[in-house]
């Protein structure tokens, strides 16, 4: 039965032809691997596959390059906006856009990412947010909710001795040069369409020369949150959602082109 | 009546048994594996019951290594 259902004319879906074979050094059921799916997907759709540049974070997703067969350009942490503006100033027919976790874009590179968003660069950031600091085994980010338990706030996060989280989506939002902003989530089939259409509109507003796009997308680290991957996904929906609502933010992509 | 028929086929040795993949599927198709393991060590997702499944992709699109290919046709009866 199933011998003649498996052949080439009656494929429906395969891994995009852009992720190369190297196994992902993720961690099982990290969000990752499903954003990279969604890159490579709309960069294949544009028709991009010679002219796009991605700029790799420090973080999990250090190893980007590795997986996905376009262009790459490993930053400083933190300063990938920095190094993506510069690639996109010097070579304006490139599609160029950073791929960034929530310690990379929301604590060490705050400066970076607000000025190249206040700029108007016209490139696309891809705001990875988990809420914690991943890579380096769980520790307290800046994104972190209040009352989460991380390695370096094990009895959770307060306000009055840590702060409060940061809303870096938001505070995007208001600058003049953004012309698009939202926030996205890739934990079931409707919320990766709905993500994929998200980062295909912020690429082709970076194209059009329309101004930054931040896409942030509200992840799992299952591993840091010492979950499973499906438990951690109902823990983001019951717990990231309130505080991370899903939805565009600013989306003046219809407008002329900012002057 | 025709009756659309859908299969996967899931790359053993790239998927993690994140387990994904069986949450998302409507039909109840797919099972990690119980007593094999790959070339890493895990159990890995594979069809349980392969004539339930209808090809609508939920899985492989769910699936963070993207490890599984779908495929459907229409069956005539």
């Amino acid at each position: 039965m199933s011998n003649e259902i498996i052949s080439k004319e009656n494929q429906v879906y395969r891994k995009p032809a852009l992720m190369n074979d190297t196994p992902m050094h993720y961690c099982p059921g990290c969000s990752h691997g499903v954003v990279h799916k969604l890159v490579a997907e709309v960069i294949e759709e544009m028709g991009m596959e010679d002219k796009s540049v991605g700029v790799c974070p420090v973080g999990c997703a250090v190893f980007a390059y590795r997986y996905l067969d376009i262009d790459w350009q490993e930053a400083a942490h933190g300063r990938a906006p920095a190094v993506a503006s510069a690639i996109k100033r010097c070579w304006n027919d490139r599609l160029v856009f950073t791929y960034q976790g929530d310690g990379d874009l929301a604590c060490i590179g705050t400066c970076e990412t607000i000025h190249a968003l206040n700029r108007g660069e016209n490139i696309t950031i891809i705001f990875i947010n988990n809420a914690i600091y991943g890579m380096t085994g769980g520790q307290m980010a800046p994104t972190t909710l209040i009352g989460q338990k991380t390695s370096t706030c094990p009895y959770g996060r307060t306000p009055e001795i840590h702060g409060y989280p940061l809303k870096v989506t938001e505070i995007a939002a208001t600058l003049e040069g953004t012309c698009y902003v939202t926030r996205q989530s890739v934990e079931t089939v409707a919320a990766i369409r709905s993500a994929k259409k998200a980062i295909r509109k912020a690429f082709e507003a970076s194209m059009a020369g329309k101004g930054s796009s931040l896409v942030e997308i509200v992840s799992t680290c299952n591993s840091g949150w010492k979950m499973s991957p499906v438990k951690a996904n109902k823990w983001m929906q019951e717990n990231m959602f309130k505080f991370y609502p899903k939805g565009d933010l600013k989306d003046n992509t219809n407008e002329s082109q900012i002057k | 009546m025709s009756k659309i028929k859908g299969a996967i086929v899931v790359d053993t040795n790239r998927c993690k048994g994140c387990a994904l993949c069986i949450e998302a599927c409507p039909k109840d198709v797919i099972a990690l594996t119980a007593k094999r393991v790959n070339v890493n060590g895990y159990p890995y997702a594979a069809a349980e019951r392969p004539d339930d499944c209808i090809g609508c992709a939920s899985c492989a699109v769910v699936c963070p290594d993207g490890c599984i290919e779908v495929y459907k046709k229409k069956m005539e009866e």
